[in-house]
């Protein structure tokens, strides 16, 4: 059943989350981004029904803000489009230090998993690393 | 390793601790503070809250349990207050497999967002979360949840009802704090009392409220959560790697209980 809301998350796409006014582009990249998540939740992770839609520019990256707690595990899934050909997404504490965190590599999608040791604030970063300007959506995990 | 099993074998390309792309080892400070927040993805829910919360030793989630609260306010930022409080109430209830008590909630919570005028499109969210509880579907009724949640907070929106939707937010964040805070009061335990530092968290919620409409701040329930969550930004910092001592943890407990008690009293002042 879980799998089935999963699904019914991913063809309703455009009208669930808090963002009202998704383009075309992010509703597909909002899919792309499902599907990388969509491979967590069978290892017991929930995937929150927010997200974060926005444009990579080549040779740029998107910041984008959370609260994570202590013993949680996390995982950051990011879905582009075309022209976006290879993306990364990364974590940094709340000082800017980048952290050593799980990677998944997809091309135009990716994900950073992490678990944090302290609660408080981390940063998302999604590079756009080959390709051209694209819409991405970032929506996570946790468990 | 985050990954096992069917996951690990779907995600092939995974490298694991490795760096990927030309990105900075070190966030410039202007670059955090530029940031993207947003209420969908800078506030954790209570169930992300909850399930940390049981990392340690599972707590038993129903002596968090609170007597029903009121479904008939006339202040609407009282509403959305106990709103949020109520749908952290339901989260609750599905950490501990309370099914009837899934289901008196989310009848509340149908409530609470009826008289808010939001209730037209989670009518059938209603009829799913009963029938999740029917069937004890504890994954999918917090994926309900949170669902709801959302909906409510978008037909929010788009009833320029804006400012309400911080205010589901913070009434979900204090009621998630007071269980937190009092299990780790009752059975003090170092790891579950670092779950109480979320200074940022805090000063987001309080810097979205200060943005709400003129009229609203003055508000005296939304005035008084609004003083309360300038003296809850210092009660929740804490030193990275440190744990807030069982008083410190006393504290917290005790300004959040307070506030939920406002909240949840009803006046008809208004």
């Amino acid at each position: 059943m879980k799998r089935g809301l999963f699904f019914i998350m991913l063809l309703g796409i455009g009208g669930a989350g808090v963002s009202l006014a998704d383009t075309d582009a992010e509703v597909n990249a909002r899919k792309n981004a499902l599907d990388v998540a969509g491979a967590f939740t069978n290892d017991g992770f929930k995937l929150r029904d927010g997200h974060w839609c926005g444009t990579l520019k080549p040779q740029d990256h998107a910041l984008i803000a959370v609260n994570l707690y202590a013993g949680n595990q996390y995982w950051f899934a990011v879905g582009t489009t075309d022209p976006a050909r290879k993306i990364a997404v990364n974590v940094y504490d709340e000082t800017g230090k980048l952290l050593t965190s799980d990677h998944y590599d997809g091309g135009d999608r990716a994900a950073a998993g992490f678990s944090p040791t302290d609660s408080g604030q981390y940063f998302v970063s999604v590079d756009l690393v080959e390709g051209g300007s694209s819409s991405f959506c970032l929506i996570y995990s946790y468990k | 390793m985050l990954v096992r099993g069917r996951t690990a074998l779907l995600l092939l390309p995974i490298a694991v601790g490795a760096l990927i792309g030309a990105e900075p080892a070190k966030l410039a400070p202007d670059q955090m503070a530029k940031a993207a927040r947003t209420d969908a993805i800078t506030i954790p829910t209570p169930g992300e809250l909850f399930a940390a919360l049981q990392k340690p030793g599972k707590p038993n989630w129903t002596d968090a349990y609170r007597a029903p609260i009121p479904t008939t306010y006339k202040n609407r930022a009282q509403l959305a207050l106990n709103l949020g409080g109520l749908i952290a109430d339901g989260f609750i209830a599905v950490e501990a497999q309370d099914s009837q008590q899934v289901k008196n909630i989310g009848s509340d919570v149908i409530k609470l967002a009826k008289a808010l005028g939001v209730s037209q499109n989670i009518l059938g969210r209603s009829n799913s979360i009963n029938d999740f509880a029917e069937t004890n579907q504890w994954d999918s009724l917090q994926e309900e949840l949170e669902a709801t949640q959302n909906e409510v907070k978008n037909s929010m929106q788009s009833h320029s009802d804006q400012d309400l939707v911080i205010l589901v937010s913070i009434g979900g964040w204090i009621r998630g704090t007071q269980v937190v805070s009092g299990s780790v009061a009752a059975n003090y335990d170092e790891r579950s009392a670092k779950l109480l530092r979320q200074p940022a968290l805090v000063s987001f919620i309080h810097s979205k409220l200060n943005d709400v409409s003129p009229e609203l701040r003055i508000d005296p329930l939304v005035k008084n959560v609004n003083e309360q969550l300038t003296n809850l930004e210092k009660l929740v910092t804490f030193p990275a790697g440190k744990s807030p001592s069982p008083d410190d943890v006393r504290k917290v407990n005790s300004v959040v209980t307070d506030l939920i008690q406002q909240i949840q009293h009803k006046t008809d002042t208004k």
